[in-house]
C-alpha cells in the first residue's frame, strides 16, 4: 500500500491547528488563576464538558486500534469497545458526584480529602504520572506513526509538531483550552464517524468492492492443481513450481499450519503461492520480505511501486437465501445479518525465514461470517482455564479502569456541582457509546470493502475513508491527528497537575502564591511534554499499543481499590490507601514485565517460559489491592481519642455555600 | 487545609440517597456485565446462537452499550429527583445552590 499525501489533508489539518491554536490564545486570558489553569475555572457547562470526555476518553487507540482490531480480527475487536464502555458505568454510578465533591484540582485530592497525608500525596501523584506516561508513549508514536503517511513528514517531526501544539494548548490555557480542544475534536470524531458509517451503509457489501476514483480492486489469481507423488502440475501453464517445492522451506514442517509454493512466471519472476488443499488451488499471497541488510521488499517490490495491494472483500452474500454478487444500500441490522450470513475472505499472516531472509506471508482464507461475528478469534476463549482467565481479566481492567484515569478524572472539576458532573458523565455515556457502535460498522465496513493495508491495521479507519473520496479521507486523517492532541493534552494537564500541584506545592509543602501555582502547572506542562516528545521519538517503530493496556491495568489496580474504598469504607486509612496504591502499581506492572507478551515482545523469549500465562494482570492486582487496602487499615486504626500525624482530623472537604 | 473543591455549591441532601442508588444500579449492570464476560470466555459457540436475524453476540454487546445509556438515563432522573425533593423539603435552612449550568 503506497500512501500519498494529500493537499486537502495537510490543509485541513492546518485549518484545525490554527482554530485550536486561536482557542488557546482566547482562552489564555481566562487562565490567571490555579482554579482557571487546573479546573477551567469550575464553569464549562456539563453538555460541553461531556463531549469533551469523549474527546479525552476516545484515543487513537479507540479510534485508530479498535477500528483496525475489528477489520482484521471481526467481533473480538468489538469487545474492547463494549469494555471500554462499561467502565463508565462505574464512573456514573460510583465516582462522579463523589470525586467532585471531594476534590479540587487532581484525583489526589480526592483520595486525600480526609487526610492531608504526605504518603498518599506521593503515591497517588506517582500513580498519575505513572498512568499519564504509559498512556501519553503510545499516543505520541501513534502521532510520529500517522505524520508520515498523511502529511509526509517523518516519524520524528510529527512528533515535534503534535508535542510542540500540545504543549501550546496546555502551557497558555491548560484545562481551559484543552476542554474546547476536547470538545471539538470529540464532535468531529463522532459526526464524521457517522458519515463514514452512513456511506458504509449506503454502499452495502460487495464481492468485487470498487472504491471512488481508487485503483481497481486487485483480482487475486487462482490455480487449480493436481498432485501426485512428487509432482505438481498446475492448469497454468504460465506459472512454474520450484523443483524442490515440498522441501523448501516455503512448504515447511509437519507442523506448518499453512503451507507455501514458489511460482515462476514466463518472464522469470518469482511469487509466493497458497497450497490450499481443502480446494486444491493455489491462491494468490502478498509478501513482505526483510532482507539481511534491512531492505524491506512488498511482493517483492519497493513500496512506492504499489505491488502490496489493499484487501478485503465478501466471498459469498446470501439476501433472503440468494446468493448475490452485491447488495445495494442496507440499514445497520441488514448489513450485519448480511456479514453474519456470508462468507469474508480474512488474511493470515505466516512468518518464514528462506536463506537470510525474513518473510511475512499474508494468504487469503474464507471463513463465515458467524465464525468472525463471535468471540473466538483473537481471544483464545472458550479453549484453556488461562485463556479464559486472561479473558476476563482484560475486560476487568477495561471495566475498573476507566474510572480510575486520572486524565479522566480531572475533568469532573471542571464543573460547577456534582450533579453537573453527573449529567456530563451521561452526556459521555451516549456519545462514547453512539461512537463504539460506530467502531463496529467502520471495521467490517474496513474489513470488506477492499481497503485494508495488511501491514498497518490501525490505518483501517482513514483507508476505509478513502474509498468514498479523498475529501473525507482528508478530514478522518486530520481528525485522526486531532484525536491525538485531544488526549495527548488532557494526559499532560494530568500530569503537570501531579507534578505541580500535588508534588510540588502539597507533598513537598512549596508554598506558592496562585500565581506561582499557575506558572509551576505551565512549567511541568512544558517538562511532562517534552519528555512525551522524546518517548515518542526513542519508541518509534515499536509496538507500544500494549502500554494503553498497561495505563487501564494499573489504574484499576493502584487507584480503583483507592476511590472505592474510601468512599465506602469508614475504617480506611491514610496508611491503608497508600500501600493499596504502591501494592496496585508494583504488582500490575511486576505481573505484565512476567506476561508472555512481554516474554515474546520485549526480551524475544519464549512466550512459554512466562512464570504465569496471563497477558493482563487485573484479575490477580486489583483483589490484591483491596485486600492490601483493608489489612493495612485494619492494622493502622487509630485508637479512641489519638491520632496518628498522618491522619490531622479533617472533616471532609465540605462544599462552602455561596 | 488545600483541598476541597474548585467551586461552591449547596449542601447536597440527597447524596446519601444517590451513593445508595448508584451502588444498586452499577450491581445490576456489573451482573449483566459479568454475564457477558462469563458466557464469551466459558462458552463462545453459545454467543454465536441465533437471535432473530442476528445472533447473541452482536445483540448481547449491543445491548449492554444501549443498557448502560438506559440506565444512566433512569439514574439521573431519579437522581435529579432526589435533588428536588430533599431541598424543597429543607428550603428554608438550606442555602440557595448555584444554579447549573
Amino acid at each position: 500500500m503506497q500512501y500519498v499525501t494529500s493537499p486537502i489533508a495537510i490543509a485541513i489539518f492546518m485549518a484545525f491547528v490554527a482554530f485550536v491554536l486561536w482557542i488557546a490564545y482566547y482562552y489564555a486570558k481566562r487562565t490567571k488563576t490555579a482554579k482557571g489553569y487546573y479546573a477551567a475555572g469550575g464553569d464549562i457547562h456539563w453538555a460541553v464538558n461531556g463531549i469533551a470526555f469523549a474527546g479525552d476518553y476516545l484515543s487513537a487507540a479507540s479510534f485508530l486500534g479498535i477500528c483496525g482490531m475489528i477489520a482484521a480480527f471481526g467481533y473480538d475487536g468489538f469487545l474492547y469497545s463494549i469494555g471500554y464502555l462499561a467502565g463508565w458505568i462505574v464512573a456514573l454510578f460510583v465516582v462522579a458526584e463523589p470525586m467532585k465533591r471531594l476534590g479540587k484540582y487532581t484525583f489526589t485530592d480526592a483520595l486525600d480529602s480526609k487526610f492531608n497525608s504526605k504518603s498518599i500525596q506521593l503515591t497517588a501523584a506517582i500513580s498519575t504520572l505513572v498512568v499519564s506516561i504509559f498512556y501519553l508513549i503510545p499516543q505520541m508514536v501513534g502521532a510520529g506513526v500517522l505524520v508520515t503517511p498523511l502529511l509526509g513528514l517523518s516519524h520524528q517531526w510529527g512528533v515535534i509538531l503534535v508535542g510542540t501544539i500540545v504543549i501550546i494548548i496546555v502551557a497558555t490555557a491548560g484545562m481551559a483550552s484543552t476542554t474546547y480542544v476536547q470538545f471539538l475534536k470529540g464532535g468531529l470524531l463522532i459526526v464524521f464517524s457517522t458519515i463514514v458509517v452512513v456511506a458504509v451503509l449506503s454502499r452495502g457489501l460487495s464481492t468485487t468492492p470498487q472504491p471512488v476514483g481508487g485503483k481497481q480492486y486487485h483480482q487475486f489469481v487462482t490455480i487449480p492443481y493436481t498432485m501426485a507423488g512428487d509432482t505438481l502440475s498446475l492448469t497454468n501453464s504460465a506459472y512454474t513450481p520450484a523443483t524442490d517445492w515440498q522441501t523448501s522451506p516455503y512448504y515447511g514442517g509437519a507442523d506448518a499450519k499453512a503451507r507455501f509454493v514458489e511460482l515462476t512466471d514466463s518472464t522469470g519472476n518469482t511469487s509466493v503461492w497458497y497450497l490450499n488443499e481443502n480446494k486444491q488451488i493455489l491462491e494468490e499471497t502478498l509478501t513482505v520480505a526483510v532482507q539481511p541488510d534491512g531492505a524491506k521488499l512488498f511482493n517483492g517490490a519497493p513500496r512506492t511501486e504499489g505491488k502490496f495491494f489493499s484487501v478485503g472483500h465478501m466471498d459469498e452474500i446470501v439476501i433472503n437465501g440468494q446468493k448475490v454478487e452485491k447488495t445495494g444500500s442496507l440499514n445497520a441490522v441488514d448489513y450485519l445479518a448480511a456479514v453474519l450470513h456470508g462468507k469474508v475472505v480474512v488474511w493470515p499472516t505466516e512468518k518464514l525465514t528462506v536463506g537470510e531472509t525474513k518473510l511475512t506471508v499474508y494468504y487469503p482464507k474464507t471463513v463465515l461470517g458467524k465464525d468472525l461475528l463471535r468471540p473466538g478469534t483473537k481471544f483464545k476463549v472458550g479453549k484453556t482455564l488461562w485463556g479464559n482467565i486472561n479473558f476476563i481479566s482484560l475486560m476487568l481492567a477495561l471495566f475498573c479502569g476507566t474510572a480510575a484515569l486520572p486524565h479522566i478524572l480531572i475533568r469532573y472539576y471542571t464543573v460547577p456541582t456534582p450533579s453537573c458532573a453527573r449529567k456530563s458523565t451521561i452526556i459521555a455515556i451516549a456519545s462514547i457509546g453512539f461512537f463504539y457502535v460506530l467502531t463496529l460498522f467502520m471495521g467490517l465496513g474496513a474489513m470488506t470493502n477492499g481497503v485494508m493495508d495488511l501491514t498497518d491495521s490501525n490505518m483501517a479507519a482513514p483507508l476505509l475513508a478513502k474509498s468514498f473520496g479523498i475529501v473525507l479521507f482528508a478530514i478522518i486523517s486530520a481528525i485522526a491527528f486531532a484525536t491525538v492532541l485531544g488526549t495527548v493534552s488532557g494526559l499532560i494537564v494530568a500530569a503537570s497537575g501531579a507534578v505541580a500541584h500535588d508534588l510540588i506545592n502539597r507533598f513537598l509543602g512549596v508554598k506558592l502564591t496562585d500565581h506561582g501555582k499557575v506558572l509551576a502547572g505551565k512549567l511541568a506542562a512544558v517538562g511532562v511534554g517534552i519528555l512525551a516528545m522524546i518517548l515518542g521519538i526513542k519508541y518509534q517503530g515499536m509496538n507500544v499499543s500494549y502500554l494503553v493496556g498497561w495505563a487501564f491495568a494499573v489504574a484499576a489496580s493502584a487507584n480503583l481499590p483507592a476511590i472505592i474504598m474510601l468512599l465506602f469504607w469508614k475504617k480506611t486509612t491514610a496508611q491503608g490507601i497508600a500501600a493499596a496504591v504502591i501494592v496496585g502499581i508494583v504488582s500490575s506492572v511486576g505481573l505484565i514485565l512476567l506476561s508472555p507478551e512481554m516474554y515474546k515482545e520485549l526480551y524475544n523469549l519464549k512466550p512459554e517460559l512466562a512464570p504465569l500465562p496471563i497477558d493482563s494482570p487485573a484479575i490477580i492486582s486489583v483483589p490484591l489491592s483491596f485486600l492490601t487496602l483493608v489489612v493495612v487499615s485494619l492494622l493502622t486504626q487509630k485508637k479512641p481519642g489519638t491520632g496518628t500525624p498522618e491522619e490531622i482530623k479533617e472533616p471532609v472537604a465540605q462544599p462552602e455555600t455561596v | 487545609m488545600d483541598h476541597g473543591p474548585s467551586t461552591q455549591w449547596g449542601e447536597d441532601l440527597a447524596s446519601g440517597y444517590k451513593t445508595k442508588l448508584g451502588l444498586w444500579m452499577f450491581l445490576v449492570y456489573g451482573i449483566v456485565y459479568a454475564g457477558f464476560v462469563v458466557i464469551n470466555s466459558v462458552s463462545p459457540q453459545l454467543m454465536a446462537m441465533p437471535i432473530g436475524r442476528l445472533n447473541l453476540a452482536i445483540v448481547y454487546g449491543f445491548g449492554l452499550i444501549i443498557l448502560a445509556l438506559v440506565m444512566a438515563l433512569i439514574y439521573n432522573a431519579m437522581a435529579g429527583r432526589a435533588e428536588t425533593q430533599f431541598a424543597s423539603v429543607s428550603e428554608p435552612t438550606v442555602p440557595e445552590t448555584v444554579e447549573e449550568r
